[in-house]
């Protein structure tokens, strides 16, 4: 594999993640547009115990999604309350907020970056990116999973057939900034170095397009839609200049065309429907 | 299952300046089959909102097996034994049958094991296993692994009813259950109600078929404007001129 291929798998694997950060509260009904806050919690906490506290690489990173993990649940409460595009606006907000502090914090560089002592390589990123996709995937196996949806089908209805709404909406947006925050960790520690300006609108922007784009009723809707948004403008990259507006129309006649995005219903795996017709 | 009585007492709602449900009383006897009636937006579903915390009542009291479930929150009444269906099927389209009987065991499966455990991995699990027997029961089967969105209405409708008796409730709510229904589906829905009171399930009912009230109601409480005008057998109550005058000869045949 030439260098240029892994460090595109590399974008690939933290570009999912944050995708599973944006898909785990959308699929209970939340979208959250401040997802690039949460990821640079994860990376200034990351850097930050590695280089003042001597955390090793693992502890850091599980720790960069931790404290986003730590700022979502207090958040949490306060934000939740709103709804849709209100919602919607506050983690915009939020998301800004998270941004503006790290611009000016003066122990983690402030506006000047922040250079990262501890170094992993692409294939630790690449190897968390598959364990937390497993585990992702396992969720959306469980009853869990199905809380979600139901949630954000009907919250009247699942609040009547007994479900806490609040607390699994809670736990939905808390998970997803964990995740946030795992991504924010491994891109400190693989890049080694930290700037708040890279965790802007633009991040946040694009993190919630691959899941709209690859469609938010399964767990594989973010996974698609982040490959097609890392690999198309590659792709492109023949085309120079004009590839951004050549993506950006290919978007756009997507939409048209699978306006629910890529996937639209759960993935049908044919071992799995085999399973089912056996039952009686 | 234990069969759970029902009582309110005074019962009162306004939406804003419209008075919805006015001084409402009425018992359901544990393990009856009661009918509650009257023209359209006479307050038969509001009732059933109030029942099962959609809507605070305004004044009154909702006893459940003696206990008064006024201040529970909604959240917690299925799990005292209240169930129901929706008048306009409140499914979740975008799930499977299955899926959607899933959701109605909810209370019995929300510890953190169940919630935590693969299901859709274990095919032979056995909630997926109770689902489908319920389903087998009312000869649904067939239809498990289809999404909602595309059933017809009647197919829903029941499915709808039967989601609501996975609660194993002590008293289950059904607003206009046999509404768009054909007469075998119809005659399926009766066969499923006769069994779920067989198995100790209090029922109200609301229907605009007297027919299937007559078939399966001993009690009829009749509502017109959010107030009880007339209560007794299907018999009296078709009798009583109050009634009559409310659904202006419809139902004098
Ligand atoms: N949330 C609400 N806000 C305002 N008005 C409401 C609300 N819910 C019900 N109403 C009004 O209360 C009245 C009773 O409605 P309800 O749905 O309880 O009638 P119903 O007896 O179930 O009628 P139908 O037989 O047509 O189903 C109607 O006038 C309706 O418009
Ligand atoms: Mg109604």
């Amino acid at each position: 594999m030439t260098a240029y291929q892994t460090g595109l798998l590399v974008i690939l694997a933290l570009n999912v993640l944050g995708a599973f950060a944006v898909y785990l509260p959308l699929s209970a009904g939340q979208l959250n547009l401040g997802i690039a806050g949460f990821m640079a919690v994860g990376a200034y906490a990351a850097a930050w115990l590695g280089n003042e506290q001597g955390w090793g690489a693992t502890a850091a990173i599980a720790a960069g999604g931790g404290a986003a993990a730590l700022v979502a649940c207090a958040v949490a409460v306060p934000i939740l309350r709103t709804h849709g595009i209100y919602l919607a606006l506050a983690t915009f907000a939020l998301g800004q907020v998270i941004t503006a502090v790290f611009l000016n914090l003066e122990p983690v560089g402030a506006a000047a970056g922040y250079p990262v002592t501890e170094h992993i390589g692409p294939a630790a990123v690449l190897l968390t990116t598959l364990g937390v996709a497993a585990l992702v995937l396992l969720l959306s196996c469980t009853r869990f999973a199905l809380c979600l949806t139901a949630i954000r089908s009907d919250a009247v209805v699942a609040d009547l057939m007994g479900m806490p709404v609040r607390a699994l909406k809670v736990a939905a947006f808390t998970l997803g900034a964990a995740i946030a925050g795992l991504s924010g960790g491994l891109y400190a520690l693989h890049y080694n170095y930290v700037e708040a300006q890279h965790f802007g609108v633009m991040l946040s922007t694009y993190t919630v397009l691959y899941v709209l784009l690859g469609g938010t009723r399964s767990v594989w809707g973010p996974i698609l839609g982040a490959a097609f948004f890392t690999l198309i403008p590659e792709l492109l990259r023949a085309s120079a200049g004009w590839r951004y507006a050549i993506f950006a129309l290919l978007v756009i006649l997507f939409m048209a065309w699978r306006p629910a995005g890529l996937l639209t219903g759960g993935l049908r795996l044919p071992w799995r429907r085999r399973a089912a017709e056996e039952t009686p | 299952m234990t069969p759970l009585s029902l009582s309110v007492e005074g019962l009162t709602k306004s939406f804003g300046g419209l008075s919805v449900i006015r001084d409402l009383s009425f018992t359901v006897p544990a393990g009856s089959a009661t009918a509650l009636i009257g023209p359209n937006g006479a307050g038969k579903s509001t009732a059933f909102n109030l029942i099962t915390g959609v809507y605070r009542p305004d004044a009154g009291r909702i006893r459940l097996g003696g206990k008064d479930i006024t201040g529970t929150p909604s959240r917690r009444r299925i799990g005292l034994g209240i169930a129901r269906n929706f008048q306009n099927i409140r499914l979740m389209p975008h799930l499977s049958v299955l899926e959607n009987l899933l959701v109605g065991q909810h209370v019995r499966a929300g510890g953190l094991i169940d919630l935590l455990t693969p299901y859709r991995l274990l095919p032979k699990h056995r909630w997926r296993a109770e689902a489908l027997a319920a389903l087998a029961e009312c000869g649904l089967e067939r239809h498990a692994a289809e999404r909602v969105q595309g059933l017809p209405y009647g197919i829903r409708k029941r499915i709808d009813v039967v989601r609501a008796t996975l609660s194993r409730p002590g008293l289950l709510l059904l607003d206009e259950p046999a509404a768009g229904l054909n007469p075998t589906e119809t005659q399926a829905l009766h066969r499923h109600l006769d069994m779920l009171r067989a198995r100790g399930m209090t029922l109200l009912i609301v229907e605009h078929d007297m027919h299937f009230v007559g078939r399966t109601c001993g009690h009829v409480v009749v509502l017109n404007f959010g107030e009880k005008i007339a209560e007794g057998s299907l018999a009296e109550v078709q009798r009583d001129p109050l009634v009559r005058e409310a659904y202006l000869g419809g139902m004098a045949a």
